[in-house]
């Protein structure tokens, strides 16, 4: 069953509980729209290359990329502070770079071997950084972890802010309600996002959800409901949003008209519940590069042949970062029963057989 | 599993969170945050996270609370490796295995007992002490003694106190071993002492089927203690049944100080009844 055509139409923000209003007019200075360009062209291409190493069976398991969802990650970051705090689900990848983790490590993490940002011992769904709790693989319980990080954030007295992001997929999951009851009355400072990108897993929203407006769903918390496919749409709503949070008025949510164009996962062809016609339009009409290509070089702020220049650049160091995640080693095998316990009780792990205890360390 | 989620959350960013389930069988609908965000977090991040939360509350069978208010979740958590898992029986266990957890950086699982609480005993002067800790994965030998070894966690090691004394009318000298530590398992001290006295009975207020005294024998067969048993260890637990609320049936649930007295005479004598005249 194919459902009609989603041309992700261009729009101000819908407002939820809110009398003002993200600005419906940004400024970009020519740094900033090329290093956008740069961040977001830098997540497409290390999809695809993820998407072709996990054909060549080099990277094994969930593979759940983030091609076409790259305003999101990119607009939030280059919206929020590095001592904010983000927690994000199993579509990381994107969201990992954004937070400082090089592309070199994401990738060897994909393929398991050492040099990955967790020493090859989490995989796709489990990358982690500096004020970044993942990459989570059990949908919707990142959301009340980030409430608990906000929670950590206000109760310490600290200015910065979670960021809790989850799917529409995830929505109608019982404890993002919890989540939200929590931050409201105790005035977390956590901004919810909801990165609709139309499907959950196989299952189109208007057959998931009995209420599809998402930025509504938060009840009593204010909501926004924000093109996703415009950077500065974003970044401008992410500004919004902080700045709300961190005056201490409590929580808001965010949610992010957005598209993926792989399916949910590289186990998913991603076209038997979607028309390919859809996807088309969508990459024709609003892919997100694409949008701002035309803006720098409409606005004169950059040229197509600079920008070209980006392009061979990201390829250069992605397919550097993918020589690397190739040739790497994997983990040595003393790394099995590492990281069990943080602290330690010199106790034997049991293996395979009784006669196997391995040192725990 | 939104306040047990937003307690794991608040570890991973900083804090030291003691996060209480008013059961341990609320527990259930929570425990992919107790299990999947708190115990795995720290290997799947190659140590760069760490969750230094404490989940406590009372566990195991209370007083006619009826079948989903009464389950032992010491089998289901003690089976996760990233968790460690206490069990404390008396007031000394409470105070220095809580501390300890509180400042363990580890997701730990403290499982109380709801009819303890009001139990009073005795403190020695060193327990008094704010920083008094009892270390984690480690049991202790209640009363010691050369038949047989009984080893049990929580509020059945009273029961087995109880019933040593019994035996010692008919001559059974009992060595009682309080766990204190589901996760880790402190086998050695179990080894040692059935090493001594070739006999070994296990007792837990939990369901039998793959429980702590089921992973307690298969240990003994695959260690060192297994040739010096002189009878297959007997494992005594709650009835196989979700409990009921009629009283006289929630009385014959789980084990009772004479079970336990029937199961030692059991294996020492091949008798059930005992002869002795005292």
């Amino acid at each position: 069953m194919f459902l009609p055509g989603r041309p992700l139409a261009r729009r101000p923000c819908l407002l939820h509980g809110l009398e003002s209003a993200p600005p419906i007019s940004a400024s970009m200075s020519r740094e900033d729209g090329l290093l956008y360009y740069k961040q977001m062209q830098t997540i497409r291409r290390m999809e695809l290359k993820a998407d072709q190493l996990y054909k060549q069976k080099v990277i094994r398991g969930f593979c759940h990329l983030y091609d076409g969802q790259e305003a999101c990650g990119v607009g939030i970051e280059n919206a929020i502070k590095p001592t904010d705090h983000l927690i994000t689900a199993y579509r990381v990848h994107g969201i990992a770079y954004m937070r400082g983790i090089p592309v070199k490590s994401i990738l060897s993490e994909l393929t398991g071997r050492q040099g990955g940002c967790a020493k090859g011992k989490g995989g796709s769904m489990h990358m982690y950084g500096q004020n970044f709790y993942g990459g989570n693989g059990i949908v919707g319980a990142q959301v009340p972890l980030g409430a608990g990080v906000a929670f950590a954030q206000k109760y310490q007295g600290f200015d910065s802010l979670c960021v809790a992001m989850y799917g529409d997929g995830a929505a109608n999951q019982g404890q993002i309600f919890e989540a939200f009851n929590m931050s409201y009355l105790w005035s977390l400072p956590c901004l919810f996002v909801c990165e609709n990108n139309q499907y959950g897993m196989g299952t189109a929203v208007e057959r998931a959800s009995a209420n599809i407006d998402y930025y509504q769903r938060g009840d009593y918390i204010p909501g926004i409901k924000v093109d996703g496919m415009d950077v500065l749409c974003v970044r401008e709503a992410t500004k919004f949003a902080a700045d709300y949070i961190r005056s201490g008025k409590g929580p808001m949510l965010m949610e992010l008209e957005t598209y993926r164009y792989h399916g949910h996962s590289m186990s998913d062809p991603g076209i038997s519940y979607r028309t390919r016609e859809e996807i088309k339009e969508v990459r024709s009409k609003s892919d997100p590069i694409s949008l701002l290509r035309d803006r720098l070089v409409g606005s004169g702020l950059s040229s197509v042949e600079e920008l070209k220049e980006i392009d061979v650049e990201v390829r250069r160091e992605i397919e550097e970062a993918s020589q690397f995640a190739t040739s790497d080693p994997e983990p040595p095998l003393s790394d099995l029963t590492t990281h069990i316990y943080q602290t330690g009780l010199n106790s034997r792990i049991r293996g395979i057989t009784p006669w196997q205890q391995l040192a725990a360390a | 599993m939104g306040f047990a989620g937003l307690a794991v959350g608040a570890a991973m960013a900083g804090l030291r969170p003691i996060c209480e389930f008013m059961t341990f069988n609320f527990s259930m609908q929570a425990i992919d945050q107790v299990v999947n965000s708190a115990g795995k977090t720290l290997y799947m991040s190659a140590g760069s996270v760490h969750v230094p939360v404490v989940f406590r509350g009372p566990n195991g069978a209370s007083a006619g609370v009826a079948a989903q208010h009464s389950q032992c979740f010491a089998a289901w958590y003690g089976h996760c490796p990233g968790l460690k898992v206490l069990s404390p029986w008396n007031s000394l266990d409470s105070k220095g295995l809580l501390k300890a957890a509180i400042r363990d950086d580890d997701p730990v699982v403290f499982l109380e007992n709801e009819l303890m609480y009001g139990v009073p005993f005795d403190m020695p002067e060193e327990a008094q002490s704010p920083d008094f800790l009892l270390p984690i994965g480690k049991a202790h030998v209640e009363r010691t003694g050369q038949h047989i070894t009984v080893v049990a966690h929580s509020r059945v090691v009273g029961f087995c106190l109880e019933a040593a004394t019994a035996l010692a009318k008919e001559g059974i000298d009992c060595e009682v071993i309080n766990l204190r530590s589901i996760r880790p398992l402190d086998m050695a001290t179990v080894e040692q002492s059935v090493m001594k006295t070739n006999h070994l009975i296990t007792v837990e207020g939990g369901w039998p089927l793959f429980g702590v005294g089921a992973e307690i024998c298969a240990s003994i067969m695959e260690g060192p203690a297994f040739d010096y048993l002189d009878a297959p260890a007997t494992r005594v637990t709650g009835v196989d049944i979700p409990m009921p609320y009629a009283r006289n049936l929630e009385e014959i649930s789980g084990p009772q100080v004479k079970d336990i007295i029937m199961a030692a005479r059991r294996m020492l004598t091949g008798r059930e009844e005992s002869r002795a005249t005292a």
